[in-house]
């Protein structure tokens, strides 16, 4: 484990919104370092948006919150009005799924930019301008001057991309969210963006969330991988490793229902049954209904996220470096230290964030305004 | 763009033919002859006033050529003339425009600031504010427009002496002094219209996803409003603010009435109740014609405001 | 562009003029004509809506019993009198009781509007089913006829009309009825249209059942509801026309007591500093009016939904 400070410290965040039978999220803990990329994969509704949201301190109106988010340091979810604003425009920034619906399609692609530059300290309206062909250059869009005057319906879909990213970087963020940046775009396209965003992060040393339903591409793309199944994560592991050897049945699962090359129509083994509904509660594991190998304790058994043990058995000499996690029962666990720790952690996250839930969820209510 | 600039004007033409035929043909509708009824009833009718009649309408042509004249010196500027006023139509007419337009444009200044603002009130501010909001201005709309100036008369005009009741008034100061009654009286029954309109385009661009982008960026609420969620909800805005102005035309001939204003709307009046149908006619096809433009014109320039429609449209 | 954007981009309000949107709402002449209506969120305030309409045709029947004075009983001698024992709500400028004149001039202003409305339904009930179960060159001259009197803003339709045939309250309502029939029979011809398309027609013609037998004997009595919701909601609008009308000297004539010409009797009285002979009246016109916005949206949404 690292000495330094994580960029984005999610510990134990739990959402309950009313008139829902389970947590959007349940305890979801995780963190992004400096220049690190962390993949976020599961289906849609497993909570992948709204934990990215949550950095952003954007959580649905009327929710009841627990847990901490920190972003440098920052406690988000205590953030409000101006210092809010400034956390949204200054240190993380969001690239969203559809570049054509995230842009205001009256507007020119200039005052977008100038828009978010004006935010991040960029006053000089001059200088703005001169920025904003800069960053349109930067982010590979040719004829940058030509684009700042041109309305987004005038644009093609990674063209968009490309300007919705430019609009990311205008405040340096430290952290960027990306949720499902690339989902929208055509292949070629989408290898592009992933290049530059890659490219991008190097030079800027900028850590990443990256959200994709798409465990391959999850895989390749971060150094890290987190899955999560209904509001819950269920396995984080390097991405080599989580690609090489899925422990969870349900990453077992994705990994066996998406196409491989050279594969087979036989090899396609889709997951059975369809993803949990909000409506839906369970008093065991999640996955339980739909995973293959369950017993019958797995229906009562509360789902902790607890260390892997290592491939190839416990490290003898040095500290215990945990290869990863997961929450599945029948999984064997890294010998001692770890579940204790992490229910410790979850905890007292739980307790001094309690009383700033309701109020974050006051915050929810504006920014959902 | 052209072709739709040229489709749009023929639309306007042909509209405004069978509008002034209408209005035309009207008087072959009249009981007994065209000529007595043109000139206003039998009485102090001579043979030579019924002849100059027949001559300045050529009555003895066929309807169809009567109508071609008709609209030929119409657009000439020649109007006919009242056999009430013995003057030229076009010139009671130019004489009065003024103070119809001044009207007009006061009224829809306050429609527009207040309706638009009430609007936007409602969609920004939820809850009892909204709600307020809609059932002030639907009760100002089922108050017809007499009645409300009446009420307004009788209060800021008798009771607190603020406004005079009656007249037109002269010089800017004085015309809007003595206009802020008749105006706010017609502009009463349009805010309710006007500020629904705003409200729901608000609460549609408002509930777009560039919007929820904006304040993940950390814009602030106000810029937000401003530039994003009203800018994008103008084009209805607009459209409907055009509409109502296009229909205040009409407007004026009740609040003209009750203010005792003399304008085009009054001089209508005053011509149907002296049988003068000559200036009737004039006075409907000017408040037509402008109905017909003003509308055609907020529906060209919609697509000015939304680069949206400009593109689907052209594409069509 | 994208799905998503094209579903939020607002459409042009004002549909052109040739086509025919479905609904009558939709046109610009009825965003003109109709104004927006008191939503009603309590029945409460529908109730209490209601038990004044009622009130108000009870005292409009009962009219010469209740009222203390004829309604054209000159009285010189006590002109403008305000508010006292003798006169309830005062007089008017000729000594005329001012109670006794609402409650007489209920009678013509509820019964003049309910009359262009049947008038006004008939025509355009007839016109819309004519369109839609015709079609072709019927269903165009319809909707041509529309649209030449969607050219005329606000009253101007009537007013033409008045010019030429006088005024007075026959013609009044005539022209009244004429000018609501388009707008009644859009609505109409929207809604026999889909009805027309439902299979229990058909099997009626299989029958060999004539086509004008099908229209009156089943079509029009399955629109009736939808249709006569539409017209409740009109009648608001109808009676301040027809105020609007009198007041301005082409309705009611004296020694009538119609609302509206009530109001620009009362009107010199105004300056004066005597605001009762107007405002009386006038308060009248806008009672009702709300109470029928009110009580309207409600049995629109009770007549319209149970469809």
């Amino acid at each position: 484990m690292t000495t330094t400070q994580p960029l984005l410290d999610i510990a134990g965040l739990t959402l309950e919104l009313p008139g829902t039978a389970r947590p959007l999220l349940a305890e979801v803990t995780l963190q992004v370092r400096t220049g690190e990329v962390l993949g976020l994969v599961g289906e849609s509704g497993s909570g992948k948006s709204t934990t990215a949201k949550a950095a952003l301190g954007m959580l649905p109106a009327g929710g009841r919150t627990e847990g901490r988010v920190t972003v440098d340091g920052t406690d988000v979810l205590t953030l409000r009005g101006e210092a809010l604003r400034a956390h949204r425009a200054r240190t993380v920034a969001m690239i969203h799924q559809d570049p054509r619906a995230a842009l205001n399609p009256v507007r020119r692609i200039g005052d977008f930019l100038t828009e978010r530059l004006a935010h991040a300290g960029v006053t000089d309206r001059r200088a703005a301008r001169a920025r904003a062909v800069e960053l349109l250059g930067a982010v590979g869009l040719p004829d940058p001057a030509r684009h700042v005057r041109q309305r987004p319906h005038e644009l093609s879909g990674g063209m968009l991309q490309r300007v919705v990213i430019a609009g990311a970087l205008a405040a340096e963020p430290r952290l960027l969210l990306a949720d499902e940046a690339t989902s929208a775009l055509d292949v070629t396209t989408q290898a592009e963006i992933l290049d530059l965003l890659r490219t991008l992060r190097a030079e800027r040393e900028t850590g990443m969330l990256f959200i994709t339903h798409d465990l391959h591409l999850a895989a390749a793309y971060c150094d890290r991988v987190l899955v999560m199944y209904a509001g819950r994560i269920v396995e984080q592991q390097p991405a080599p490793a989580l690609f090489a050897h899925p422990r969870h049945p349900y990453t077992r699962g994705l990994l066996g229902c998406s196409p491989t090359l050279g594969g087979t129509a036989a090899d396609l083994r889709p997951v059975p049954g369809r993803p949990p509904s909000l409506a839906e509660s369970f008093p065991g594991c999640p996955f339980a209904a739909r995973c293959p190998e369950a017993e019958p304790e797995c229906e009562t058994w509360a789902p902790v996220v607890s260390p892997l043990e290592p491939e190839g058995g416990p490290v003898p000499n040095g500290p215990p470096v945990p290869a990863g996690e997961a929450a599945c029962r029948r999984l064997p666990l890294a010998a001692s230290v770890a579940p204790a720790t992490h229910g410790a952690t979850g905890a007292s996250g739980a307790s001094t964030a309690s009383g700033a839930s309701e109020a974050s969820a006051a915050s929810g209510a504006e920014a959902a305004r | 763009m052209l072709s739709r600039l040229f489709r749009q004007l023929a639309g306007l033409v042909a509209t405004l033919f069978a509008a002034s035929f209408v209005i035309f043909a009207a008087v072959y509708a009249a009981p007994g002859d065209p000529a007595v009824f043109l000139a206003g009833g039998r009485d102090k009718l001579t043979p030579e006033k019924l002849a100059a009649v027949r001559e300045q309408y050529h009555l003895d042509e066929p309807l169809v050529v009567q109508y071609g004249r008709w609209l030929w010196d119409c657009l000439h500027g020649d109007l006919g003339r009242s056999f009430k006023y013995a003057d030229q139509v076009a010139d009671l007419i130019a004489s009065r425009l003024p103070t119809t337009l001044a009207l007009v444009g006061f009224a829809t200044l306050i429609f527009v600031v207040l309706g638009v603002g009430a609007g936007v009130l409602a969609a920004v501010r939820r809850g009892w504010v909204d709600q307020a909001v809609v059932g002030a201005t639907t009760l100002a709309a089922s108050v017809p427009s007499f009645v409300a100036a009446i009420g307004l008369v009788s209060l800021f005009g008798v009771r607190f002496g603020w406004f005079p009741v009656t007249g037109a008034g002269s010089g800017f100061g004085g015309t809007v002094h003595h206009l802020t009654l008749p105006a706010l009286s017609m502009a009463l029954g349009a805010l309710a219209i006007v500020s629904r309109v705003t409200r729901q385009s608000m609460l549609d661009a408002a509930a777009s996803d560039h919007v929820e982008a904006a304040r993940a960026s950390g814009i602030p609420e106000r810029d937000i409003v401003r530039r994003h969620i009203l800018r994008n909800a103008l084009g209805p805005i607009l459209t409907m603010c055009g509409l109502v102005t296009a229909g205040m035309l009409a407007g004026t001939v009740v609040i003209e009435t009750a203010f005792g204003l003399s304008g085009v709307g009054s001089l209508l009046v005053n011509a149907i109740n002296t049988h003068d149908f000559p200036v009737a006619q004039a006075v409907l096809l000017l408040m037509v014609t402008g109905y017909i433009v003003v509308t055609n014109l907020v529906d060209l320039v919609h697509p000015l405001l939304d680069p949206r429609v400009r593109a689907e449209r052209s594409a069509a | 562009m994208s799905a998503l954007t094209a579903a939020q981009s607002p459409q042009s309000p004002q549909p052109p003029r040739s086509s025919r949107p479905p609904q009558a709402p939709q046109t610009p002449r009825a965003a003109r004509i109709r104004r927006p209506r008191l939503r009603p969120r309590q029945p409460l305030t529908v109730l209490i809506a209601a038990g004044f309409l009622v009130l108000v045709v009870l005292t409009a029947a009962l009219a010469p019993l209740l009222a203390p004075y004829a309604p054209d009983s000159i009285d010189l001698s006590a002109s403008l009198v305000g508010t006292g024992r003798e006169h309830l709500l005062g007089t008017d400028a000729s000594g005329q009781d001012l109670l006794s004149r609402v409650l007489h001039g209920a009678r013509t202003s509820l019964i003049a509007p309910l009359a262009l409305l049947a008038l006004a339904a008939l025509l355009g009930v007839t016109l819309g089913t004519l369109a839609a179960w015709r079609g072709g060159w019927v269903d165009t001259l319809v909707s041509r006829l529309t649209d030449v009197m969607y050219a005329f803003p606000g009253l101007l339709f009537v007013v033409l009309i008045i010019a030429v045939f006088g005024a007075g309250m026959t013609t009044s309502v005539l022209a009244l009825a004429l000018a609501y029939a388009p707008t009644i029979a859009k609505y109409t011809r929207s809604l026999a249209l889909s009805e027309r398309a439902k299979p229990y027609i058909d099997a009626y013609r299989v029958q060999g059942m004539g086509g004008a037998r099908i229209c009156a004997r089943h079509l029009v009595p399955n629109l009736a509801r939808s249709v006569v919701g539409y017209l409740v909601v009109l009648f608001g609008e109808a009676l301040m026309s027809l105020a609007t009308l009198s007041y301005l000297g082409f309705g009611a004539q004296p020694p009538s007591s119609d609302w509206g010409l009530m109001v620009q009797e009362g009107q010199a009285a105004v300056v004066q500093g005597a605001l009762l002979p107007a405002m009386v009246p006038g308060t009248a016109i806008a009672a009702v009016v709300v109470a029928f916005n009110i009580v309207g949206v409600w049995a629109a949404d009770r007549l319209g939904s149970r469809r």
